[in-house]
């Protein structure tokens, strides 16, 4: 039997992965993880982002992996370095929640919608097709996705686990 | 903004300084409320990755009850009050007397959220207005929001903004607790986390004395 092994990815952050390794990130909450993978190959890539547009960035020298653009072209990439086939990809993604409701014209209270808008915008210029999704709400999210089945597991604080 | 790898330790302790006076006086008000003696921890600020600031509250995944607001004026930031879920109803139990309440079975127009709302209000107030005055810098809270649910979930909020220009932040992080008074060991503890926005630094360090020379 093989054992396997799930890798962890932080907030902003992203990693790639071939079965028996599995891929999880905790605590979304207007974060978006979302997972690119070719079934066959059993290779996905796995990114938690953090703001929707790295236009925005003050910073010099930026973390790719914060940004949704930014993070899904190095995703999209690597994947390809790592002998994934672009015919083959599929995407599945969670989070985007507006965890608090409160503040009105306060663009970053929109900041988890934003984040799918940019997500599932990136996905479309690849056209690579979304195979599921659990986004938007008010809840955090923990989500583990399995090499072998592509299935991506959900976890959140109250509710029932799934398997979308 | 102001890089955070420049900061001096002159820097990080007049905002220990801060944040010692800010919790102080929240947990003055807390006792005067509540007629109990509450303890303080000395405060700690460290400048550390989003990551790492997750780690030090228990990990992404882990669930607190989370009172939010955001700061507003010349030093704006997001403040937390973080207390284990178990330990909130326990601190709502006793602000209210009503020992029903618990998370599973609360609704929106639970009195007993009210209570824990004005806690909030009057906690942030206490430990903001204390800083306003101390630096003489002006911090407006806005009305605070209750979360139950996943650690990094609840403060990836207040990282927003911060992450626009960096990966770290500085954490401003005191700990107060509530004894019970038949007993040894604390009843309810909680955390305020601080977190300013990269805006706030030049000039709070302007008005506590401890701007660097360029």
């Amino acid at each position: 039997m093989i054992e396997a092994e799930i890798l962890h990815v932080g907030i902003a952050d992203a990693k790639i992965v071939a079965y028996p390794q599995h891929l999880r990130t905790a605590g979304l909450g207007s974060c978006v993880g979302v997972v690119v993978y070719d079934k066959q190959k059993r290779i996905a890539g796995m990114a938690h982002v953090m703001l929707p547009d790295s236009s925005l960035a003050k910073q010099t020298q930026m973390n790719r992996n914060k940004y949704a653009d930014t993070a899904m072209d190095d995703l999209i990439a690597n994947l390809l370095r790592h002998g994934a086939s672009r015919s083959r990809f599929k995407a599945k993604l969670a989070g985007g929640a507006q965890m608090f409701s409160f503040m009105s014209s306060d663009e970053k209270m929109r900041i988890g919608p934003r984040n799918i808008e940019a997500v599932e915008q990136k996905l479309r210029e690849y056209r690579i097709p979304i195979e599921s999704k659990d986004v938007g709400g008010s809840n955090g999210r923990t989500i583990e996705f399995n090499t072998d089945t592509c299935g991506l597991k959900i976890k959140t604080v109250s509710k029932e686990e799934a398997i979308i | 903004m102001y890089d955070l790898r420049y900061i001096t330790e002159d820097q990080l302790d007049a905002l220990k300084e801060a944040g010692n006076i800010g919790a102080g006086n929240a947990a003055t008000a807390l006792s005067t409320l509540l007629r109990q003696d509450i303890d303080m921890k000395v405060p700690a600020v460290r400048i550390c990755h989003f990551n790492e600031l997750i780690e030090s509250i228990g990990g992404a995944e882990q669930p607190l009850a989370a009172i939010y607001l955001t700061v507003q004026g010349d030093a704006p930031g997001n403040m937390f009050f973080l207390l284990q879920p178990a330990e909130a109803e326990l601190f709502v139990h006793y602000i209210t007397g009503d020992e029903s309440f618990s998370w599973s079975n609360t609704s929106n127009d639970d009195i007993n959220l009210s209570a824990l709302h004005e806690m909030g209000n009057i906690l942030a107030g206490s430990y903001l207005s204390a800083i306003s005055d101390f630096a003489k810098v002006n911090m407006q809270p806005s009305v605070p929001q209750i979360s139950v649910d996943m650690g990094g979930a609840i403060l990836a909020n207040g990282l927003i903004e911060i992450a626009e220009e960096s990966d770290f932040t500085v954490v401003i992080d005191t700990v107060i607790s509530l004894s019970d008074p038949n007993q040894q060991q604390h009843m309810v503890e909680g955390k305020f986390l601080l977190l300013l926005h990269p805006d706030a630094f030049g000039h709070l360090f302007r008005a506590l004395g401890v701007e660097e020379d360029d």
